[in-house]
């Protein structure tokens, strides 16, 4: 689930469905978001050391995952397709 | 007829603004990029229907987005920019080194035969390149290669690069200011820069003629004189007549001479405008007046054009790429304020009115005259 700013960039709708082989982490997740939308490149996370950006979290499942290592597996629930996978920008300034 | 596009970029949001060449009427087109700041705008010499725009939010870093068709419709382009090689330190505001990170674009600056080549100045200061339409970006590292950078700091604003001055007359010669480093000139395409600040005073800083650490607000050329610079600085309004190799000072008699916009007539390249500002800790003008001042002798005597501006409780700024001219036969001035009017003159600045009002806080302001 996209934030708004986001979605009208991609010119997507506010929940994006992927397709990932191999484990379902941050990174994987990610990687295949921005291959199906390339102008999402750098708005989420640095583009050269991978780093999400300062006003950007994750959340899943009622958990704050935002710190959690890209390469941990996400939930199941996730995984299945059951549960979004949130990025969420900060609530902060005008 | 020829017709006028005015290109804004605001806090939250691009606007267009055109009209035909009487410039009395004016259809608004925008926001465009609703809600992300828009920091500057501006259209290629060689094709002017090739828009770029530096796009960027605190949230979502930032993005470039290109228009093929005069801005009705708009593509993200490449929005990698990463500095060549190790990148260095430059002094923080309390005089302790700091790296160098990306942050910004201030400053998009097309080519003037070229429309896939393009010019971005950033924020840490240093200046890119593009030469695919804005796809691929690429430090043009002579800059920072000088070896002043660690001497370099930033001003309020941040340690931006936003002055791109290309000469007309010299491809390989191009100009570049940074707050506050000062400014800088390049005769070999950008392959080695020499600092261009001699003659500047700035008590702000430890040695007040240093070779940089000058706060330069804008520099404005002529194209039919490009080795004449006119420099509005943190404080001072600078003249250059021999590329930058000195200045002095044509404040004359204007009533402060701190500013951020500095401005030249589209035919006369001695006519020359600044809007004075109360002072670096007052950003606003003096008295609640605003008014442009407009030199008709490339500085020292000028006189205040106020007809049509408003002339009280006015306590507005005026940023510094927040001005532009057109070239129609009667030159055209435009100005964005922080409170959200653009003003324009089809006289020269003898009369005002606001072409839009209630915008965002205007960051920018680019003018294309069209055939």
């Amino acid at each position: 689930m996209l934030p708004a700013h986001l979605r009208s960039l991609a010119k997507a709708g506010s929940e994006v469905m992927l397709e990932i082989d191999g484990p379902v982490t941050q990174r994987s997740v990610l990687d295949a978001l921005e291959e199906q939308y390339p102008m999402l490149r750098g708005t989420i996370r640095d583009q050269v050391t991978g780093k999400r950006r300062a006003f950007v979290r994750f959340f899943a499942c009622a958990e704050d995952l935002s710190h959690e290592s890209p390469d941990s597996a996400l939930p199941e629930p996730v995984a299945t397709g059951a549960e979004p996978f949130l990025v969420i920008g900060a609530i902060a300034g005008g | 007829m020829s017709s006028v596009r005015v290109l804004a970029g605001t806090r939250k949001g691009a606007f267009i603004l055109t009209s035909d060449g009487k410039r009395e009427k004016w259809d608004v087109s925008g926001p465009h990029f609703g809600g992300w700041e828009i920091y500057h705008m501006k259209g290629s010499p060689a094709d002017p229907n090739r828009i770029y725009a530096s796009q960027c939010s605190g949230w979502f870093g930032q993005l470039i987005q290109r228009s093929n068709d005069g801005g009705k419709t708009w593509e993200p382009v490449g929005n990698k920019f990463t500095y060549d090689g190790v990148p260095g330190t430059h002094q923080w505001y309390d005089g302790t080194a700091h790296p160098w990170e990306f942050k910004r674009v201030w400053h998009l600056e097309p080519s003037l035969a070229d429309p896939d080549t393009v010019y971005a100045g950033v924020e840490d200061a240093a200046l890119f390149r593009s030469a695919d339409g804005g796809q691929t970006w690429q430090e043009v590292a002579g800059l920072r290669g000088h070896g002043s950078g660690p001497r370099w700091q930033p001003g309020a604003g941040g340690m931006c690069l936003h002055t791109i001055l290309l000469d007309p007359h010299d491809p390989a010669r191009i100009f570049i200011a940074i707050s506050a480093a000062g400014a800088f000139r390049t005769d070999d395409a950008g392959v080695t820069w020499k600092p261009i600040n001699r003659g500047l005073k700035s008590q702000y800083i430890p040695d007040p003629e240093a070779e940089v650490g000058h706060c330069v607000h804008r520099i404005a050329m002529h194209r039919s004189k490009p080795n004449r610079l006119y420099m509005q600085k943190h404080w001072d309004v600078m003249r250059s007549d021999d590329s930058g190799d000195s200045w002095q000072e044509v404040s004359g008699n204007l009533p402060t001479d701190f500013g951020f916009v500095i401005d030249v007539h589209a035919h006369e390249p001695n006519t020359i405008y600044v809007v004075p500002i109360k002072s670096d800790s007052e950003h606003y003008p003096m008295e609640g007046k605003l008014r442009v001042y407009r030199s008709r002798t490339g500085g020292d005597e000028w006189e205040a054009l106020s007809d049509g501006l408003p002339q009280s409780d006015c306590y507005v700024n005026v940023l510094r790429d927040a001005m532009a001219v057109d070239s129609m036969d009667s030159c055209g001035i435009y100005f964005g304020t922080t409170g959200g009017q653009i003003y324009a003159s089809a006289d020269s600045g003898d009369t005002w009115s606001a072409i839009v009002r209630d915008l965002p806080a205007v960051l920018s302001v680019e003018v294309q005259t069209l055939p």
